[in-house]
C-alpha cells in the first residue's frame, strides 16, 4: 500500500475506534459536517478552544474543592460548563462523568467529588491525547497530498 | 401590520442577520458555524448585557426608534448564563416597544418541563436542546423567510392540535411569523 493510502487507513481505523469506545459520540460527527473548504480546520479550532476552557475548568474545579468550606453550588457551575462544552464538541465519555458529578455536588459529597474530578481529568487528558493523534494524523495525510477520509 | 424584524419577500436575497448569546466559548463558535453554514450573517456575544448594547437597549441611553442599521432578525440565547440569563434578557427584549418583534429562541442543555414553559410563556418562539442541530437552523430560517405564511408541511409540531382561535387568527394580522402555533400547545423538544 503506498505511503498516503497507509495513512489513510491509519485514519479510518482509529477514527472507528474513537467511535467504538466512546469516546467520542454523534455530536463529533456533527463538529464535522460544518467542516468545508472554506473552513477546513473548522473541528479542530473549536476542539482547540474546548481544550483552553477545559484547562481552566479543571483548574477552578481543583481549587473549588480544595476550600474548606467547599462552595457546592459553584463547583456544580463549572462542572456544568464542562458538560455543556464536552457535549458540544462530542467528548462522550467526559460529558458522561460531568453528569455523574453533578449529582455528587448535589449530594454535597466532598470525598466523592474529589475522586470524580480525578476521573474527569484521567478522562480528559485521554480525550485531549487522542484527539491530537487524530489531528496530526490528518496533518501527515495532508502533508502528503493525499485526502482526509471523511466520516460518514 | 408591523414587519420589524421581518424578513419580507421581496428581501429573500438578503441575509438573515442572527444575534447569537452564550458565555460558552465552544459553543459560540459552534452556533456561529452553524448559522454562517446556512447562509446567515452572525453576530455572537457573551452575554445578555452585551446582546442588549448590541440591540440599542443600554439603559442608560433612551431607546431610539427605528433603529435600522445593525437590524437583527432572530435571537437565539442560552439559558443558563451567568450575570443575565435567557430569561431575563427573553423579558427585556419583550418589553421593549423596538424590539419585541424580533424573534427570540432559547438554547438549553437541560430539558426542564416548567423551563421551557416559562420561556414559552414569557414570548419565546421555541425552546430548543443543545447541543443545537444543523436541522434546527434549517427549520428556523424556513420559518422566517416564509413569514406568516410559513406552514411547513414537514414541521413535526404542526401536527400538533391548534385551537380553533388560532386557526381563524393565523392569517390575520400578526407581526410575528411564529404565532400561527400556540405556544402553550407546544411540547418541549425531547433529545432523541
Amino acid at each position: 500500500m503506498a505511503y498516503v493510502g497507509q495513512l489513510q487507513r491509519k485514519f479510518m481505523d482509529y477514527t472507528k475506534s474513537l467511535y467504538r469506545e466512546g469516546i467520542v459520540d454523534e455530536q463529533f460527527t456533527q463538529l464535522h459536517k460544518l467542516q468545508d473548504e472554506s473552513n477546513p480546520d473548522f473541528v479542530e479550532e473549536v476542539v482547540t478552544l474546548f481544550f483552553n476552557d477545559s484547562e481552566r475548568l479543571l483548574n477552578e474545579l481543583t481549587n473549588a474543592l480544595e476550600q474548606q468550606n467547599v462552595d457546592f453550588k459553584k463547583v456544580d457551575g463549572y462542572v456544568h460548563q464542562f458538560k455543556g462544552s464536552s457535549s458540544s464538541v462530542g467528548a462522550q465519555r467526559v460529558k458522561d462523568l460531568c453528569i455523574a458529578f453533578r449529582t455528587l455536588c448535589e449530594l454535597e459529597n466532598k470525598e466523592a467529588c474529589l475522586r470524580c474530578l480525578q476521573q474527569v481529568k484521567l478522562e480528559y487528558a485521554s480525550f485531549q491525547t487522542k484527539l491530537e493523534s487524530l489531528f496530526k494524523l490528518e496533518k501527515q495525510i495532508a502533508e502528503a497530498h493525499g485526502t482526509v477520509p471523511t466520516l460518514d | 401590520m408591523s414587519t420589524a424584524g421581518l424578513v419580507s419577500r421581496r428581501d429573500c436575497s438578503h441575509q438573515l442577520h442572527v444575534l447569537a448569546v452564550d458565555d460558552s466559548v465552544v459553543d459560540r463558535k459552534f452556533v456561529e458555524r452553524l448559522l454562517k453554514i446556512s447562509s446567515c450573517k452572525v453576530t455572537a456575544v457573551e452575554s445578555g448585557i452585551r446582546a442588549l448594547q448590541f440591540l440599542g437597549l443600554d439603559g442608560e441611553k433612551k431607546e431610539t426608534a427605528g433603529f435600522d442599521g445593525l437590524k437583527v432578525n432572530l435571537i437565539m440565547t442560552d439559558y443558563s448564563m451567568p450575570g443575565m440569563n435567557g430569561f431575563e434578557l427573553l423579558k427585556k427584549i419583550k418589553e421593549s416597544s423596538t424590539l419585541k418583534e424580533i424573534p427570540v429562541v432559547i438554547m438549553s442543555s437541560e430539558n426542564i418541563l416548567t423551563r421551557v414553559d416559562r420561556c414559552l410563556e414569557e414570548g419565546a418562539e421555541e425552546f430548543i436542546v443543545k447541543p443545537v442541530k444543523l436541522s434546527d437552523v434549517k427549520r428556523l430560517k424556513n420559518i422566517l423567510t416564509k413569514g406568516d405564511k410559513g406552514q411547513n408541511e414537514e414541521d413535526p409540531l404542526l401536527s400538533l392540535p391548534l385551537s380553533s382561535h388560532d386557526l381563524a387568527s393565523s392569517s390575520t394580522s400578526s407581526s410575528s411569523p411564529f404565532k400561527f402555533l400556540d405556544h402553550r400547545s407546544k411540547r418541549p423538544r425531547l433529545q432523541g
